[in-house]
């Protein structure tokens, strides 16, 4: 023994986990995706993609250093993170500066503003997409079709999505059933052939990140179970009321964002809940807010608001729902 | 079928190097330092003066109040200095030092190597025999056991539960009395069972030691008063609220006691210190304690005297490794960091765990990601991380509210926060400051 002893609190052992880890969890378990939108989306996508990851890194270690003058925490992959879901949230011929001032917004303000990693309210990612949707809404919404390498960045092809075909077309009195003609067949949307932004596509690269990430323990199941289950529930209703007027749940599942939501966005950890009873009745709010814009709304898509809108919630429910205590005594009467 | 409780808990590494080290007796040292305060409740008073000769086995200090217990002189010797001495806790506190010479034990304790099996006293005998023994809980709360056996006026036991969960990492001393004083073990929950007037028991066991379920089923062998449950590993399942959970699914209410919900529990290193009070008329003076670690030469674990230098049991185990940085006194959970090798052994001491230095400092502390992990850890239901801020910005009422009261300290949180925030750190600091408010307020 060269030198003195460390004498410190129990506990004196720690898991091997740590944030980085499991932020880089959450990167790995977006890499099906990523592919998926390679494949559909090409060159777009890559150069998206790197633009926004590339930009959050380094505003967060501009911010970090220079006008925070604190420690700079790069490291703990989470500007990554929300680089992927803010590139995710884009269509993948977004001009690039129009990508590097959505990762200004989300590190800057979305983040950063409120203290950095933990105090933010508001879904850093989401806070970008939904600043650039709202200031640039024509360009937010030109969704290129998916034609793999085939096409460049700039002259991609562009299309309407599978909702905003429903939501016009409803809109001038045609019937769904004549509408889903002119959309991919569920199949297809379920492998991700159909046009959105970019990472929204492919339901089966999201699922397998999301029986990733709940293997690898890193999300539980509460949170994207009541997203898509109640989504399902409310239009599977609407639907069952009047099938001409309102599309089929499985559609509304697949079309989008409400896998890249409900699995990706709505369980970040720092804007979601601390309780599973919470994190139920906050996924069946989202669920049942993105039904309510898309049926009712002027937006043909509505997930990203709805994230928000339930993200303000977020400290009430943590203040007011608390997990069953042990040996709580039972109430009698 | 294996039980398990229900409400988290975590899986830290196991690590029980020295499971299969058999009991390893350890000569009593030169000077045994014997702190009058190594019990729950009031110190003992000091019955010896300096100078004096004392015997093995002699009562050395006398129990003062209802909950205390009484001490006895681990060694033959003589009593060398009455003084203040640095304990585990790191207080100062009053020890009485005691220069060995040679082992002679006074002649009432029974050292014949039979098993006595006949249990002769009545409850009441039972119950002031464990008191004149100084007997106390062994499992590391150092409750006194005399207290524990009587069933308080209105309310009933039907249950004595036998702790050999043992879910510490790294500790097997337990695990070893379980393989090697199996028998004396049963003798001793019987011995209890009478002195709480219950016809049942149940011996919970965790999964990682199935040589011991097996060995107590087969001396068992059926009978229908004991049972063995074998248990799910899971930290904290030695806890008490969690085993009785485990076992029975009763829940032991927020603030109330095991006998509310008609259970006693007891550790199986206790059932074996009763068992040499009552029948070989033995005062608890040793223990077995495992010395273990990676780079000690020869872990293992060790019947030792009370009050011996922790520094000898190293010494026992191989010798002090050079990469040492920290020793724990107790599991790596809930264990004490020594800063004095010279701190010695009490009743409590189940085990010394050295780590390298490599891994004695704590990860770097981040910020809060609400990865709400140290929710699911937490055993007792709390909010772990609520807590900790709460006791940040010096909340200290509304953590009365949060039922910070509840925290059994078992340290599952911080060891599972990926963040590696000191979560307890906070919630005792808030714990014992409510704790002193809630007094100053029943005082005024």
């Amino acid at each position: 023994m060269s030198s003195l002893l460390t004498v410190s609190q129990s506990p004196h052992i720690h898991t091997r986990d740590d944030t980085r880890k499991l932020m880089r969890g959450v990167i790995i378990a977006l890499i099906p995706a990523f592919i998926a939108s390679v494949y559909y989306f090409g060159w777009g996508a890559l150069i998206v993609t790197a633009t926004s990851v590339l930009s959050c890194i380094i505003f967060e270690y501009v911010i970090q250093k220079y006008l925070i003058k604190g420690p700079v925490t790069i490291t703990d992959n989470s500007a990554i993170v929300t680089g992927l879901l803010l590139a995710f949230n884009l269509p993948s011929n977004l001009p690039v500066h129009l990508v590097i001032l959505g990762a200004l917004v989300a590190i800057g303000i979305g983040k950063m503003s409120f203290g950095g990693l933990g105090n933010n309210p508001f879904n850093p990612a989401l806070v970008g997409r939904v600043f650039l949707l709202i200031s640039f809404p024509v360009q937010m919404t030109t969704w290129p079709v998916p034609s793999g390498f085939k096409t460049g960045y700039a002259d991609a092809v562009t299309g309407a999505t599978p909702l905003g075909i429903l939501k016009e077309g409803i809109r001038n009195g045609e019937k769904v059933s004549q509408l889903m003609n002119q959309i991919p067949d569920h199949m297809q949307m379920f492998y991700g052939h159909m046009g959105g932004s970019m990472r929204e596509v492919a339901a089966l690269a999201l699922l397998i990140g999301f029986i990733y990430m709940l293997v690898k323990k890193i999300i539980t199941w509460h949170i994207p179970v009541a997203v898509t289950g109640s989504v399902a529930v409310f239009t599977g209703i609407l639907w069952l009321i009047n099938p001409e007027k309102n599309a089929d749940p499985l559609f509304h599942l697949l079309t989008g964002g409400v896998l890249l939501g409900a699995i990706f966005m709505a369980t970040d950890y720092v804007t979601s809940p601390m309780v599973p009873k919470a994190m139920i009745i906050y996924g069946i709010g989202i669920g049942v807010i993105t039904v309510i814009i898309r049926v009712y709304g002027a937006y043909p898509e509505g997930v990203s608001f709805a994230i928000l809108i339930m993200n303000a919630f977020v400290p009430l429910m943590n203040t007011w729902i608390k997990p069953k205590r042990f040996g709580e005594e039972v109430r009698n009467g | 079928m294996l039980k398990t409780f229900t409400k988290g808990g975590v899986h830290p590494p196991e690590n029980k190097l020295t499971a299969g080290c058999s009991i390893e007796v350890l000569p009593p040292p030169e000077t045994v330092i014997i702190p009058v305060a190594q019990h729950l409740g009031s110190p003992a008073a000091v019955a010896v003066n300096k100078g004096d000769r004392v015997l093995t086995g002699q009562l050395i200090a006398r129990a003062t109040g209802y909950v205390s217990a009484n001490i006895h002189s681990p060694v033959s010797g003589t009593v060398s200095r009455i003084d203040t001495v640095t304990d585990i806790s790191g207080y100062k506190q009053t020890c009485i030092i005691i220069d060995v010479l040679g082992d002679e034990w006074i002649s009432d304790i029974d050292r014949s190597p039979d098993i006595v099996r006949e249990i002769m006293l009545t409850s009441e005998e039972i119950i002031q025999k464990c008191l004149d023994c100084g007997i106390v809980g062994l499992g590391g709360a150092t409750f006194p056991t005399h207290v524990k056996l009587k069933v308080p006026a209105g309310k009933k036991c039907n249950l004595l539960i036998i702790n050999g969960v043992e879910c510490e990492p790294w500790l097997t001393s337990d695990h070893r009395l379980m393989l090697e004083k199996g028998e004396e073990i049963i003798i001793g929950t019987r011995i209890m069972m009478k002195a709480l007037g219950v016809t049942k028991s149940i011996i919970g066991i965790e999964n990682n030691k199935p040589d011991a379920i097996k060995h107590l089923g087969k001396l068992l062998d059926g009978a229908g008063d004991i049972k063995v449950q074998g248990l799910k590993v899971k930290y904290p399942q030695g806890g008490e609220k969690q085993l009785i959970k485990a076992i029975t699914g009763r829940e032991v209410p927020s603030g109330k006691l095991p006998v509310d919900v008609g259970v006693v529990v007891q550790n199986a290193g206790t059932a074996f210190a009763v068992y040499e009070a009552v029948q070989k008329n033995k005062p608890l003076f040793e223990r077995v304690v495992t010395v273990t670690g990676r780079s000690l030469s020869k872990p293992g674990n060790f019947l030792v005297r009370i009050g011996t230098p922790v520094a000898r049991l190293i010494e026992g185990a191989g010798g002090l490794p050079g990469d040492t940085g920290k020793i724990i006194s107790g599991g790596p959970m809930m264990g004490k960091a020594l800063a004095n090798l010279q701190t010695p052994v009490v009743k409590g001491t189940s085990g010394i765990v050295v780590f390298p230095a490599a891994e004695s400092s704590r990860p770097q502390s981040a910020p809060c990601i609400r990865c709400t992990r140290c929710i699911s850890a937490c055993p007792m239901g709390l909010e772990p991380y609520l807590l900790m801020s709460l006791a940040e910005k010096g909340l200290f009422e509304r953590m009365k509210a949060e039922k910070v009261t509840d925290c059994i300290e078992c340290g599952s949180c911080s060891y599972i926060c990926p963040a590696h925030r000191p979560l307890l750190d906070y919630i005792r600091l808030g714990k014992t400051t409510l704790l002193k408010m809630m007094r100053e307020k029943s005082v005024k």
